[in-house]
């Protein structure tokens, strides 16, 4: 019996089977990863370690004993901790006060400031993180804000700690901090969970390694000694998966869309490209390159202060989505959460919600319609989901995409679509689904502009890259001229090196 | 609480079940309640929340809020007795009555959603500015109606059921098939659901937020004037308040005031569980003073339900 273990873990939400029959242990000063795709039951395994689920059947046990949390506080009173993606700190606060939040050394309820201090400083010190404990945690980046998020595991003297993708939104410096941070609790003899997407991090830093599939149990490593990358990937996704790009040559046809000196508020320096139909033209850069401003800017979402937008040669005077989406350009766009999906809506209403006015008569739905385009694009996208009329909150991340995707492939007389960061947060069996779909509409004759930050990403499948930095453009490569050192040479401001580039 | 019953009370038309039991139970303990006299009184007495209930729905699913809609019943109750005793001619009462609500509710709309200031301050402030031009333009006092054919309104039957009940009930038919089954209905439960997400994806956000207050100060208009007419005069300060009965009627019916979420069978359910309580109250001798106990614990104890029922099915 490992000191960590997982038995029998079953769950089931309304109409999905999240999690069934889940058996695994973790031995004490093991950092164990946990890889899947998205909705193969992640998530919901951390949730229920966290108490903020329970199991419908089978039990965790921490060193022989069987764990049975009432609520999250609960788990931690018990020294279980879930570090989220989204970070759970208090902004207006300082380092010090959040660290101490919900047991403030006090005397007669009166905070005593100097203890509090010297306590948080021991600790953070003792862990190896130096940051200044006196500032409010809305002045620090986001690295920053997951060590303190770590530390906040240290001060209670966790005994399990589970991060759920920490890198994320890391630089690649803050993740080799986070990663001796690691290696420091690891020593200590903590049980680290490590759920992320990354193949690297994975087999950098973990000793081993569960893989979940459609909430089963695909692969238990005890070790990782002689496990290849294309082993668990084919765990993951149930298949082989040779080449994820599958690129395809295409022959790029007239120019369909042509912006010229396209500036904004959040946009300078005026910027111009084109793009042909059929082609694949890539966006890359660091993030606030100016990339995604841009994109907003050619959708209308954001005001423009000066430039022209033409599609195959027609000026387009709107200035508003719902203008850009009548002259055939259509944005999906970086932040899904907060510019994509409509919460509490179904997956139906979120794929209509554009196209519909194609087939109303009067301002009245036609309600036959709407339900044949949505089961249609649910099954021509493959999306995950128990129905149509499932809320789309439920859709894990990739089949929210896929669903915004189908909200504009369900529109008629699309010519440019623009995708920002489309496989953010996505696993690998879902991207090459999408990079097929693109390459499908490119020989269809659509324009597509890819927004990425993932180098081989952008490399991997598009005709052509424009680099952006600072706000302007700084380069541009054709196919022929892909050069990894190149691209990255026009992305980094003067003073870096490719080195300290954001992964 | 065995499975079976917990799945009939959290499941989707668990209000519906709940009502059900409620107007059962109260039929068989209250005496009188369950007579033609008392039923019609009933649903008259829910007209006037009812009637505004059905935009305020829209309003709250699109994650605005409207306090206006007390004042701008009564004000619509004066202007429609007061042009209809200047111009003889009830008709034309009735359409400036109908137009001071639009005009109230546009300005209300363009305020919001043009010039983005926030719904709740935004309606205080008109709340506040209509009851004063109410008491205005009467001085204070009651205006009387002129013409008898004002009455009728409010006393004229239709197969035996008043007319104040009849545009309660089309009104019920011709909102709930606007949110269902209308392009203007999904928008205004996209816009509560995520507005920025909706605006990108093509939604017109500033003028489905207009044309919500704008409906929402026609449908005032027209309950003003079926106040006005059973109440047989133009008050000033009638329908002090309403705005809190309407809101308690919708949350109670399941619309979220986080917006995205709404439905008329649920809306239409609050409109009568209010208004069953307060006539079994009223028929068993209640004080007065009691009721608002009552009134405050059931929405409680509806939200509660709700809040249950979200999270058995899985939402956030």
């Amino acid at each position: 019996m490992s000191f960590l273990d997982f038995s029998h873990i079953t769950k089931t939400y309304p109409g999905v089977k999240a999690l069934s029959d889940v058996s695994f242990g973790v031995d004490k000063g093991a950092v164990h990863g946990l890889m899947g795709e998205n909705g193969a039951g992640k998530s919901t395994l951390i949730k229920i370690l966290s108490g903020d689920q329970h199991a419908d059947e089978g039990e965790i046990s921490i060193d022989g004993k069987v764990q049975a949390y009432a609520s999250t506080r609960d788990a931690f009173d018990n020294g279980v901790i879930v570090i989220h993606q989204e970070l759970q700190l208090v902004p207006e606060l300082t380092v010090a006060e959040n660290l101490s939040l919900g047991r403030f050394p006090a005397n007669a309820g009166i905070i005593a400031g100097r203890r509090m201090l010297d306590d948080v400083g021991a600790k953070l010190k003792s862990a190896g993180i130096d940051i200044d404990m006196r500032r409010k945690v809305k002045t620090l980046s986001i690295g920053e804000r997951q060590m303190i998020e770590i530390a906040k595991a240290i001060m209670l003297d966790a005994r399990v700690i589970a991060l759920d993708e920490p890198t994320s939104s890391l630089s690649s410096r803050e993740s080799e901090i986070l990663f001796a941070l690691i290696d420091r609790l690891r020593g200590e003899g903590k049980v680290i969970i490590y759920v992320s997407h990354r193949l690297d991090e994975v087999f950098r830093l973990c000793d081993s390694l569960t893989v979940l599939r459609d909430g089963k149990l695909a692969a238990h490593h005890a070790s990782l000694k002689g496990v290849t990358r294309d082993q668990v990937v084919a765990e993951m996704v149930g298949r082989e998966i040779s080449d994820i790009w599958g690129f395809r040559p295409r022959k790029p046809g007239d120019i369909r869309l042509k912006v010229e000196t396209l500036s904004g508020a959040k946009l300078k320096t005026p910027a111009s490209f084109e793009a042909r139909a059929g082609e694949i033209v890539g966006f890359f850069g660091l993030i606030g390159a100016g990339r995604s401003e841009l994109m907003r800017l050619v959708y209308g979402a954001d005001p423009r202060s000066g430039g022209t937008i033409t599609v195959d040669g027609k000026l387009v005077r709107a200035t508003d989505p719902r203008g850009t989406i009548r002259a055939g350009i259509v944005l999906c766009s970086e932040d899904r959460k907060h510019d994509g999906i409509i919460q509490g809506r179904s997956v139906e209403e979120n794929i209509n919600i554009s196209s519909r006015r194609h087939h109303t008569r009067f301002g009245v739905l036609n309600r036959v319609n709407e339900i044949a385009t949505a089961e249609t694009f649910i099954k021509k996208l493959k999306v995950r989901t128990p129905s149509r009329k499932q809320d789309i909150i439920n859709l894990s991340g990739g089949n929210q995409q896929k669903v915004i995707l189908g909200r504009w492939l369900s529109e008629q007389g699309v010519r440019v679509l623009i995708v920002d960061e489309p496989t953010r947060g996505i696993d690998v069996g879902a991207k090459s689904e999408i990079y097929e779909l693109l390459y499908q509409l490119a020989e269809d004759g659509m324009a597509i502009v890819v927004v990425s930050s993932e180098l081989p990403e952008v490399m991997g499948i598009c005709d052509r890259i424009l680099v952006m930095c600072g706000g302007r453009v700084s380069a541009e490569l054709t196919r022929d001229q892909f050069a990894e050192r190149a691209i990255l040479a026009a992305a980094l401001p003067d003073q870096k090196t490719p080195d300290a580039i954001a992964s | 609480m065995t499975d079976q019953l917990k799945k009939l009370l959290l499941g989707e038309q668990g209000l519906v079940v709940i009502f059900v039991v409620a107007f059962a139970l109260v039929s068989l303990l209250v005496p009188n309640f369950l007579t033609d006299r008392n039923m019609l009184g009933l649903l008259q007495s829910v007209v006037t929340v009812g009637i505004v209930a059905c935009t305020m729905m829209f309003c709250l699913a699109a994650r605005d809020f409207d306090l206006s809609v007390g004042s701008i019943v009564a004000f619509a109750g004066m202007v429609a007795v007061m042009a209809s005793n200047a111009t003889g001619s009830i008709l034309l009462g009735l359409l400036a009555a109908i137009a001071c609500g639009a005009f109230v509710g546009f300005i209300n709309g363009v305020v919001i959603a043009k010039f983005r200031i926030n719904a709740l301050i935004t309606t205080l402030a008109t709340m506040q500015i209509v009851r004063g031009l109410a008491l205005i333009a009467s001085d204070g006092r009651a205006v009387g109606i002129n013409s008898p054919d004002f009455y009728q309104l409010a006393l004229s039957k239709l197969l035996g059921i008043p007319t104040p009940v009849w545009v309660l009930a089309i009104l019920f038919c011709i909102f709930g098939f606007v949110l269902n089954r209308t392009v203007f209905g999904k928008n205004t439960l996209a816009i509560g659901g995520n507005p920025e997400a909706s605006r990108l994806a093509g939604v017109n956000v500033d003028r489905t937020r207009i044309w919500i207050f704008a409906l929402q100060g026609v449908v005032c208009g027209i309950a003003g004037i079926l106040l006005a007419s059973r109440i047989t005069s133009g008050q000033p300060n009638a329908a002090v308040g309403l705005e809190l009965s309407v809101i308690s009627a919708c949350v109670l019916g399941g619309v979220s005031l986080a917006g995205g979420r709404a439905t008329m069978s649920g809306v239409i359910v609050g409109v009568l569980i209010m208004g069953i309580a307060e006539n079994a109250m009223n028929l068993l001798n209640i004080p007065a003073f009691y009721q608002y106990i009552v009134r405050g614990v059931i929405l409680l104890l509806a939200v509660l339900l709700d809040n249950l029922r979200s999270s058995a099915l899985g939402r956030r």
